[in-house]
């Protein structure tokens, strides 16, 4: 029987269109920035949200083993119920230094929400515009990111720490 | 002399606005190509939430820091990952995607061919 050149090419563009449709189907297409694992963070600087003269910038994260960076918000619910785990990595593991962005905030705000929460944080730098929060892929907060002493990133959270993560962050520093 | 000098006061007033205007129309082009994040298919360019402003600020001092089109967006390609941008640049994974169309043309065009050759044939016999 002749196969007509015509019908395979009709069949196999109809298999490949379905496999295509049936890979989309299959991917996962729940938005993150968890492929900067693995990279290093960028050249940034911030000071201090209440000493404009004290100064952090990457070079400085070099000396502590592991950095936990987090970005925060005092209109940020979400950052309320995180906090105390932020409390609770500062206390179990002292190699941890926890560094603070507080994101798009107002400085009064901030120490608030730091005199009534408590102060997990080594250093709170300020990003009062948001542009530093770009530089770390930041889209939304909170979201936090562990980092070793070569500055590359190990773990990234988007949203809130729970204790999984707590635990988590705990059994990677250890 | 008189003249030449409000020709060329007037040619500078002009200058100007001009120049500032394609600044304009480069970062509009880049903010529509750039995906808000937060937003439901939206994007910077449409969006006025907190992180297409946040992004908007980024995009202006990287061009004011006279980076190109394709730096900033490399730049935030390395931050976001390729969905940042609604335009993928070509690349292992995006092959496929920028190939297809030209594929599905040739073979279009193939078929076309067959099928009036066929009919050609038809009619001849």
């Amino acid at each position: 029987m002749k196969i007509s050149i015509l019908k395979v090419i009709i069949f196999s563009f109809i298999i490949f269109s379905l496999s295509i449709f049936w890979l989309g189907l299959k991917i996962n297409n729940n938005y993150d920035t968890k492929s900067l694992i693995g990279s290093q963070i960028s050249n940034f600087q911030l000071t201090e949200i209440n000493n404009d003269e004290q100064y952090i910038s990457r070079e400085d994260l070099r000396k502590n083993k592991y950095t936990l960076i987090n970005f925060f918000a005092s209109w940020c619910a979400p950052c309320r119920t995180e906090h105390k785990y932020l409390l609770s990595l500062s206390n179990k593991n002292k190699e941890i230094k926890i560094v603070g962005i507080n994101f798009k905030d107002k400085k009064i705000n901030a120490n608030n929400f730091l005199k009534e929460l408590g102060n997990p944080y080594g250093f709170v730098g300020e990003d009062a515009d948001g542009k530093t929060s770009i530089l770390f892929g930041i889209y939304g907060i909170p979201e936090s990111i562990l980092l070793n002493n070569e500055l590359i990133v190990i773990k990234k959270i988007i949203g809130p720490i729970d204790q999984i993560q707590h635990d988590e962050i705990l059994r990677l520093t250890q | 002399m008189k003249i030449n000098k409000i020709f060329c006061i007037i040619y500078f007033l002009f200058l100007v606005p001009l120049h500032s205007n394609d600044n304009k129309t480069e970062l509009s082009e880049i903010y529509k190509n750039l995906r808000c994040l937060v937003c439901q298919g939206q994007s910077i360019a449409d969006s006025n939430s907190d992180f297409a402003a946040t992004l908007k600020l980024v995009v202006q001092d990287q061009i004011n820091e006279g980076k190109n089109k394709d730096e900033i967006y490399g730049f935030l390609i390395s931050k976001y990952g390729e969905w940042i941008v609604y335009r993928p640049t070509v690349n292992k994974g995006t092959i496929l995607l920028w190939s297809l169309p030209y594929l599905i043309f040739i073979a279009g065009g193939f078929i076309i061919f067959v099928i009036i050759r066929k009919s050609k044939k038809s009619k001849a016999n």
